[in-house]
């Protein structure tokens, strides 16, 4: 039998990027997974936007988001590989006057929390971003909100763990108790409440890869509320524009909804009418980790298993802060204070 | 309120409120407006619900000791509303069903042509039926006329919070009802709840209003105060209307000079 300092299950952004850290620190690292590109990494966008994801009754996942943002450019620095780490910033668009009222009142909450936005008008809006559709009544500019390329991320993680020493096993792990290691890591997305018995349950997301000739000028993220529902779009370096996402309460189903596609084409064209003529290039469904407060599970369980899972509709953009506070949890027991609201045994729904 | 039951389909309910949870932010805010608005009812979208997943929405409500009335919200057809409860019967072994057949997804009204035709095969195939409709008194009537437990006219269209647009159309409704009236749709406010049950329905049903409240609890508290405000006005008997003051304290044998 062989055995590990640290056995991790789930081979996603957030478990290799914790191997990779746990590593660095002179652990030695298994990490378990057959297939990593089940993970709800592969559909998400990248999005690293607290500011414009901002959610009344989330103000503490909101410091936890802050912290990871902030850690980014150190975080893909150290990487040393492409990213898609792109610092252009995010405009939030409205489409009509009670949309903007809406966004007016999200942007009094996040400026009494202390965050930093804008407001501004439609010929602002589209003297930053011309490719708008005209009419817009106005919306919000937020600089420090960003994107990162979560396929390109992983590929990083994925590069930088294997030369940190991590071992990568392609199997199935069923049982937690069986696995043979000093400290078990739990990170296996959506799939964590079947195997951790966790209140961790999977909420379908479907994403559109599309190829525009002439993507959005700015390189910003574009976010828009129309008529009530969400949709952004987020553009790539290469030309290529992401846009999303359903949410859809579907088990484990991950079969893409002809409906869910005709929603985000719909929104997406009504805020920039010139993606209409381009390519569709892939329709991506995942899995988010859902929890009933909507914020991640990080710490260490019941059980004696750590567990760093739960990251619903965030796990790219807390990637840095969870792999550093679960390496530290790891190689020397400290729970990062950054991490303790985050503790699995706080009280929420029980699942 | 102990002596004024209200009862749809042989059951009695406490409480005169009934949710919905489309557009909650979270499965701990749809826990916590379960309670803070006392529902005993509690509308899921056949389409977006998940009996099978531990955490599910229909777990939550459950776990509440909450009936779950399902819905067929997003059907357009009457064939497609039908076997979307045939659906909702199975997985969750209940013949309620709140019927809603839509005719586009600009406006969200009903179809009246598609909701009579489905709620006639439904009560047929032994459906306790509670049909969102219009706010068309003929349209309730013949709604009663197929055997349908409850009416549940909208104030104004799905999720615009634009209160009840048409209270005479709503109080003609209640006047000949020989089944429960439950306001559904287009509340925005608590004082679009209490209007409703001061118009004599017998019961209200939201979602958005408190799911997309900035404190969706804090809202859930006032709908429910506005529910049985608006119900004991409508039992207490209001005041006429009168154009002219008349003083409210007495004034006989007080000097004239």
């Amino acid at each position: 039998m062989s055995t590990t300092d640290v056995a991790i299950v789930g081979a996603g952004v957030i478990g290799t990027a914790v191997a990779w850290r746990a590593a660095q620190r002179g652990l030695t690292v298994t990490l378990f997974d057959p297939d990593p590109t089940r993970g709800a990494w592969r559909t998400a966008a990248g999005m690293l936007a607290p500011i414009t994801e901002l959610h009344y009754a989330e103000s503490a996942l909101l410091r936890l988001n802050l912290a990871s943002l902030a850690r980014y450019p150190s975080f893909v620095e150290e990487l040393g590989l492409p990213t898609g780490y792109r610092a252009n910033g995010t405009l939030e668009v409205a489409w009509d006057a009670a949309d903007l009222a809406a966004l007016r009142d999200l942007h009094a909450f996040g400026t009494s929390l202390g965050l930093s936005s804008r407001l501004v008008d439609g010929a602002e809006l589209r003297a930053i971003e011309p490719g708008l559709a005209p009419g817009l009544p106005g919306g919000l500019v937020a600089d420090s909100d960003h994107q990162v390329d979560p396929r390109l991320l992983h590929a990083a993680l994925t590069t930088a763990a294997r030369a940190a020493g991590v071992r990568f096993v392609a199997e199935e792990v069923r049982d937690l108790g069986a696995l043979a290691a000093g400290q078990v890591v739990l990170a296996a997305g959506a799939w964590s409440g079947v195997l951790g018995g966790l209140p961790v349950r999977p909420v379908k997301g479907q994403t559109l890869r599309l190829r525009a000739l002439s993507p959005l000028a700015s390189g910003r993220v574009v976010r828009a509320s129309v008529k009530g529902s969400t949709v952004y779009i987020v553009p790539r370096e290469n030309g290529d524009v992401v846009v999303g996402a359903s949410s859809e309460e579907a088990g484990f189903d991950v079969t893409p909804r002809a409906g869910a596609v005709y929603e985000l084409l719909r929104d997406a064209q009504t805020v920039l009418p010139e993606l209409g003529e381009a390519e569709l290039v892939e329709v991506s469904t995942g899995l988010r980790p859902g929890t009933a407060d909507n914020a991640p599970l990080l710490g260490r369980g019941e059980d004696g298993v750590i567990l760093a899972t739960g990251h619903y509709r965030n796990g790219v953009l807390l990637t840095p802060v969870t792999a550093d506070a679960i390496a530290t949890l790891l190689a020397t027991g400290e729970t990062d204070p950054v991490i303790a609201p985050f503790t699995p045994s706080r009280t929420a729904v029980p699942a | 309120m102990a002596d004024d039951p209200f009862i749809i389909a042989g059951v009695a309910l406490e409480s005169r409120l009934i949710l919905g949870t489309g557009g909650a932010p979270s499965m701990q805010v749809v826990d916590e407006v379960l309670v803070a608005s006392g529902t005993e009812l509690c509308t899921v979208a056949m389409r977006r619900a998940d009996a099978a997943t531990s955490g599910s929405l229909i777990d939550v409500i459950d776990r509440r000791g909450i009936r779950v009335l399902p819905n067929t919200a997003g059907c357009r057809t009457a064939v497609e509303a039908v076997r979307t409860a045939q659906l909702a019967r199975e997985a969750l072994e209940t013949d309620w069903v709140k019927l809603e057949v839509v005719a586009d997804e600009r406006t969200l009204l009903p179809d009246p042509v598609e909701l009579l035709d489905a709620a006639g095969q439904l009560v047929r195939a032994g459906f306790q039926v509670l049909p969102y409709t219009n706010d068309d008194p003929v349209l309730a009537r013949r709604l009663q006329q197929l055997g349908c437990v409850a009416v549940m006219p909208l104030g104004s269209p799905i999720g615009t919070g634009l209160g009840i647009r048409n209270p005479h159309n709503i109080e003609l409704i209640v006047s000949e009802a020989t089944v429960p009236v439950i306001l559904d749709a287009g509340i925005g406010t608590a004082s679009d709840a209490a209007l409703a049950m001061e118009l004599g329905c017998d019961g209200v049903l939201l979602a958005s209003a408190v799911t997309r409240a900035q404190q969706p609890a804090r809202m859930a508290t006032a709908m429910a105060l506005a529910v049985q405000a608006g119900r004991h006005a409508r039992l207490a008997g209001r005041i006429p209307r009168r154009h002219h003051a008349h003083a409210s304290s007495p004034t006989e044998g007080m000097p004239v000079f």
